[in-house]
């Protein structure tokens, strides 16, 4: 099965936020701050206004109206307001914007924009600044048992600092929207992963009714958990469209995606574990802290896999911010759970290590038989069965468990395990269903497709349920105007959307169904609405597939256009079940230490991540998060000069993500299966669970090729040689 | 980007009346245009010089090799000439930038590249490169991919190009033609250090136009080739890299031609390496020996201070795979 | 390419001045089937003069370029880089901004059957230049090999960077470079994928080379 959306992607027909044609459109950009803390002094902008083509310059002088009514945000804190005051926050705050009649001109004007600052000399850096207890609720000091007596009385006891650099999300897409008033009412076209949430962004923001604005999102070049939120320049573009009149289009450049829509935090994170000499943990205590602004306090699910993941009796952790001179992050790929994962499962190859057990071995030794954090039941937990199908792919056995056993010319071979895990979390959707006398379906839920193939799982769904093939049915998406559905992130879109899709389409199946059985005319009439299933366009009796009619003659015959329904899906309040994916990683690298040199040579990724709704776009995602695991790994790295608060590396040349000769062979297992505890299509989560695990198993690996355990990511030359 | 005017011209003399009237040449435009849009250059009126007559490679009378100033860095590398005689250039050019941009940029151009310096790319930061006087922030800064030889208290910046630490080695000469006619210069004088003018990057008198590069005449057989360290297996500029030339005959080291990048202010020639290895036999201790003085005068900064080491070391191994070893 | 170019699809330039519109801003002729004409033509711009003089237009240039088989005669800023040509003058969404400074390949498009970064390239140099860009591959209904491998191999998530990716895949295997998935990967490297499609770009790439 191919994506249905492939086409218009191969043929460049797909439009993205900034591609859409909107007639009248004038170009904006933004003037970004150059210092990282002060205050604006002055704006001059008289070189910018005077050049041919120049309709605006916008800025805090111009104190725009914008009613900035609560809404409420992601974090804690006072979300950031567009050019209200001469604050100066970080570096690269938006501080003016520039509109012309074309994009030339309002680049060349921005440049031309002089802004005069009294600078104060800001603080960006983690470990040199004071922290903060992180927001409650969100960040909770965690205490079960008596970690502290446990560790000091533990036959090992290992106490590890590690670091994680600050990574950005960097999707090919950069941030765009384009805005477009019809009085008072407002339509963007923006890059979200979030349509509602814009929605009622801009609305609060603008101080107008939610209904009264519209965004629309059709197709989302990546995003990775940055375009989760409204970022400024969203705002900008409105409030610049507003002001002049006329849609304004807005595309933030590839230097200005590293100020102001969100990264992953650095962090510091102290673990220290007890262990008894056969391998079965004792204790563990976490200790972390990360950056976040000063203006609001960041949190992520960086708690939960410390928690749950192994039998460990004594656990406690203590979650810290520090707060910067910096912007907020912003949920990435795997949040919380990715940066947890490479400490903990790092920390599990270490004590492997110590205690010469199969780090595998080790592993389930600590596999718990209910969720050591609640004593819930697992609805499945399949983690076991991963390593052993995994093992045996991967060839773990023929592993010779010292470091720098194996050579091959200048290359020192490792390989490395590590366990991935991910819960399964669940939102609230709706959708629409209308099955037209042509016997074609559209169906649609105000979700969004940032990659993962929303258009062509939905369109599965759906079809399964209605039984049309698939080119009868339609998925839509993207557009605030359709049914309520939740942000896509948190790998939440397939289960929830998914359930609320399938509901609606059963509903949609049940009222031809009745309409069938209740008809003199039809060859179902009088059977048992029960009896009677759809399929291939028809609908007909159970074990009698002769007995039926298609849908096209039902509605044909009943003189109607159409048939439509609406459905939803909610989880249950409190499950009784601890709901995760689990996946086992493997990885082996080659790394030349001489030259501090690191290659991936072939990865394995076995997953439990409940039914598999598109086995071939499944196994993309899961590829892809090994390369943004890799990426992690070995090469992502946002450097700041904390001298001035200058992200130096802002441009996707020296911000080293992979490239095609980065990526050998990889490999991707889901395990058959499904979970129905979890929701009634049986899924469980997928996009981010298929990263969390990989940067620990390459470290691993570097490890075992090399002797050498980098705790910092990425691992460079430097730390090799 | 700035706004400026544009020629074309057909003919050299056009050209160089155009560059005499203060016009800058353009050519493949991968580092100007890129550099124009981040406002680090500022030129008023481009003359592109695509249509020149300088895409031809030719051997020369004596058996070296002439690679005009226009010809790309896709069609250099490909050229049956320059891989059959100069594997290292031909290495050294594939391992640049991506397929794309050796499609559009040239020879002459890739020599005349300006450093990634981020200091140096960003305009609201000091950088006597870019603006002669407001200081270095590299030097007190993040310094890792930054050069340890060469560099002064004024710059730190690295010159990016791979086929120019190859024609540094190889001991080129660049051809150029100016108002005052044509004139060669050595290429270990064509790119000047930084010293107290970083801003003055080649010994380029105003208005004059690269028109070729010529690789002298080197005793048969020669093996040569280039290695490049760098994080990213690809699309990426050099942590370091070592371009080797050896003519071994008899068992003895003949001829040897050696120089490093990702190190340098400019392409670093490396005679000290070279003299350890005249008249040696091929041995994995020469090599260690040899590669001992690829650093000599090195002055690392405290984010590269690995790059001495690993200099040594790429050498050693780029050495050890052109010599033999094990 | 077709041999025959069929209408320009730009549309005339809008009347009213009142109601700007992108395309009015300069107007944008083009013409079906025309030979170009060799040499530059000039411009409105005087060599050496002062650009960008108060309220005065910035320096700009006409440029005779056929894009996907159509010719289209256009006066353009000097700074306008054929990405925004085609994106912004032409309608042509498929080529994607990136990272506007040749650092990631989503821009990449056919100039005179080479692979180029089109936000590199200045239009005003382009006069009697062939663009192909992604709209112009498929051969009616009948997508191109690269296009279908593509879908056939599933070799893109999000699909922002897949128009350059099918436009570098179509160069790679014009230049022959895919003796091996190695020489594939490294010669497709100027094209990040930050969805992480590589395995399968290489796969798709092999298809159409190969007929795998």
């Amino acid at each position: 099965m191919s994506r249905v959306d492939g086409r218009l992607k191969v043929t460049g027909q797909a439009k993205y936020a900034a591609d859409h044609d909107i007639d009248g459109v004038v170009h904006a950009v933004v003037v970004d701050s150059s210092v990282a803390r002060g205050r604006i002094t002055g704006i001059d902008t008289r070189a910018a206004d005077a050049l041919h083509g120049v309709l605006g310059v916008i800025s805090h002088l111009d104190r725009p109206s914008l009613a900035y009514r609560d809404n409420p945000g992601p974090f804690p804190g006072r979300r950031l307001r567009v050019f209200q005051d001469d604050a100066v926050r970080f570096m690269g705050q938006p501080v003016a914007v520039v509109v012309a009649t074309t994009l030339e001109t309002a680049q060349h004007a921005a440049d031309l924009v002089k802004v005069s600052y009294a600078a104060e000399t800001p603080s960006t850096d983690l470990t040199r600044s004071p922290a903060v207890d992180g927001p409650a609720p969100f960040a909770r000091p965690y205490t079960r048992g008596d970690a502290q007596e446990a560790l000091g009385s533990a036959d090992v006891r290992m106490d590890m600092t590690y670091r994680l650099s600050r990574n950005h999300h960097n999707p090919m897409e950069t941030q765009a929207t384009i805005a477009r008033w019809d009085g008072g009412r407002l339509t963007v076209w923006d890059k979200t992963q979030h349509v509602l949430g814009t929605r009622n962004e801009l609305a609060a923001v603008f101080g107008i009714p939610q209904e009264n604005v519209r965004v629309l999102s059709p197709f989302v070049g990546g995003a990775f958990g940055n375009a989760l939120r409204t970022w400024p320049h969203v705002t900008i573009a409105a409030l610049a469209a507003r002001e002049l009149g006329r849609p304004v289009k807005l595309a933030l450049t590839r230097r200005q995606m590293y100020f102001t829509v969100g990264y992953r935090p650095a962090y510091e994170y102290k673990l220290s574990l007890g262990s008894t000499r056969r391998g079965r943990l004792t204790a563990m205590t976490h200790e972390m802290k990360y950056e976040t602004s000063r203006y609001e306090q960041f949190w992520e699910a960086n708690q939960a896999l410390g928690q749950m993941l192994y039998a460990v009796p004594n656990v406690s952790q203590h979650v810290q911010t520090v707060p910067l001179d910096v912007s907020t992050p912003m949920w990435m790929r795997g949040p919380g759970y990715g940066s947890a994962a490479f400490v903990i499962e790092t920390a599990m190859d270490e004590l492997a290590h110590e205690l010469g057990i199969d780090p595998i071995e080790l592993r389930l030794r600590n596999e718990p038989g209910e969720d050591p954090s609640t004593q819930q039941p697992f609805s499945t937990r399949r983690l076991r069965e991963c390593f052993r199908v995994g093992a045996r792919a991967f060839g773990w056995h023929r592993r010779d468990p010292r470091p720098r056993s194996t050579r091959d010319g200048d290359w020192l071979i490792g390989t490395g395990v590590a366990t991935g895990c991910y819960d399964v979390f669940l939102g609230q959707a709706e959708a629409h269903a209308r099955l037209d006398a042509d016997g074609t379906a559209v169906v649609q839920s105000a979700t969004h497709d940032t990659g993962t193939g929303t258009y062509t799982s939905m369109t599965q769904v759906a079809a399964d349920a209605l039984g049309l093939p698939m080119r009868q049915v339609t998925f839509r998406l993207g557009d605030s105007a359709m049914p309520p559905a939740p942000p896509q992130g948190a790998s939440q879109t397939m289960a929830t959307v998914g359930s609320a899709v399938q509901d609606t389409c059963d509903k949609l199946r049940q009222q031809a169904i009745t309409l069938a059985v209740e008809d003199e005319r039809s060859p179902l009439h009088g059977v048992d609405a029960d009896d009677v299933v759809a399929g291939g366009g028809r609908l007909h009796v159970k074990g009698a597939p002769a007995r039926g009619e298609t849908y096209r003659r039902l509605l044909a015959r009943n003189h109607r256009t159409h048939l439509e329904a609406r459905g939803s899906w909610a989880p249950e309040e409190n499950s009784r079940f601890s709901m995760y994916g689990y996946a086992a990683m493997f990885a082996e690298v080659a790394v030349d230490a001489r030259l501090g040199l690191v290659r991936v040579r072939r990865m394995l990724g076995v997953y439990d991540a409940g039914r598999i709704i598109s086995p071939k776009l499944a196994e993309s995602q899961a590829v892809g998060g090994m390369v943004g695991g890799i990426g992690a790994a070995l090469l992502e790295h946002t450097v700041t000069d904390h001298r001035d608060g200058r992200i130096v590396n802002a441009n996707l040349a020296d911000y080293l993500v992979p490239v095609n000769a980065d990526i050998p062979d990889l490999k991707a297992v889901y395990l058959d299966g499904e979970d129905y505890k979890a929701d009634p299509i049986g899924v469980k989560s997928l996009g981010e669970l298929v990263q969390i695990g990989v940067a620990p198993a390459l470290a691993n690996a570097v490890f075992h090729a090399t002797g050498r355990r980098v705790r910092n990511l990425p691992i460079t030359a430097e730390a090799l040689l | 980007m700035h706004p400026f005017s544009y020629t074309r011209v057909s003919d050299t003399r056009a050209a160089l009346d155009a560059g005499r009237r203060g016009g800058r040449y353009i050519a493949g435009g991968t580092t100007l245009v890129d550099l124009m849009r981040e406002t680090v250059e500022r030129p008023r009126a481009l003359v592109d010089i695509s249509a020149l007559p300088l895409r031809e490679v030719t051997v020369t009378r004596r058996g070296g090799l002439r690679i005009g100033a226009l010809v790309r860095m896709a069609e250099a590398a490909a050229h049956p000439r320059v891989r059959a005689l100069y594997p290292v250039i031909s290495q050294a050019l594939e391992l640049s930038a991506s397929a794309q941009l050796r499609n559009m940029a040239t020879i002459g151009g890739n020599i005349m590249q300006r450093t990634r310096c981020s200091y140096f790319r960003d305009v609201t930061a000091a950088c006597n490169k870019r603006e002669p006087g407001t200081g270095c922030a590299a030097l007190h800064g993040v310094n890792r991919t930054h050069a340890i030889l060469g560099t002064s208290d004024d710059c730190v910046a690295t010159h990016p190009s791979d086929v120019a630490v190859a024609f540094a080695a190889l001991e080129a000469t660049v051809h150029l033609l100016g108002p005052a006619g044509e004139r060669t210069v050595p290429f270990a004088d064509f790119l000047l250090e930084p010293g107290s003018t970083p801003s003055r990057e080649q010994a380029l008198r105003p208005g004059e136009l690269i028109t070729a590069v010529e690789i002298p005449a080197l005793p048969r057989p020669l093996k040569s080739g280039y290695l490049k360290v760098r994080d990213r297996q690809s699309y990426e500029f050099a942590l370091t890299s070592a371009a080797v030339a050896l003519h071994i005959r008899g068992g003895v080291i003949r001829e040897a031609k050696v120089a490093a990048g990702g190190v340098g202010t400019v392409p670093w020639k490396l005679p000290a390496v070279e003299g350890r290895l005249i008249g040696q036999r091929p041995s994995d201790a020469l090599w260690t020996t040899a590669a001992e003085r690829a650093a000599d005068g090195a002055r690392p900064l405290p984010h590269n201070r690995f790059k001495v080491e690993l200099l040594r070391r790429t050498v050693e191994r780029q050495l050890r795979v052109i010599g033999g070893g094990k | 390419m077709s041999t025959e170019p069929p209408e320009s699809a730009e549309s005339p330039p809008e009347a009213s001045p009142s109601a700007p519109s992108r395309r009015t801003f300069i107007a944008t002729t083009a013409v079906g089937g025309a030979v170009a004409v060799g040499g530059l033509t000039s411009g409105p711009s005087v060599f050496g003069a002062e650009p960008a003089g108060a309220v005065e237009a910035p320096p700009g240039s006409r440029v005779s370029v056929t894009v996907n088989g159509v010719r289209h005669t256009v006066t353009v800023d000097n700074r306008t880089s054929l990405l925004d040509l085609l994106r912004e003058r032409l309608g042509l969404t498929g080529s994607k901004k990136g990272c506007n400074a040749g650092a990631c390949g989503a821009c990449t498009v056919l100039v005179d059957g080479r692979r180029v970064n089109s936000c590199l390239t200045l239009t005003v140099r382009l006069d009697g230049a062939d663009v192909t860009t992604i709209e112009g591959l498929a051969d009616g209904d009948q997508l191109h090999p690269l296009q279908q491998a593509f879908i056939d191999q599933d070799a893109f998530q999000c699909g922002y960077c897949t128009s350059g990716q099918i436009m570098s895949g179509v160069g790679c295997v014009q230049e022959g470079h895919t003796g091996s998935p190695e020489e594939i990967r490294e010669f497709m490297s100027g094209n990040i994928c930050r969805c992480g499609c590589y395995v399968k770009i290489v796969r798709a790439v092999e298809q159409a080379a190969h007929g795998k």
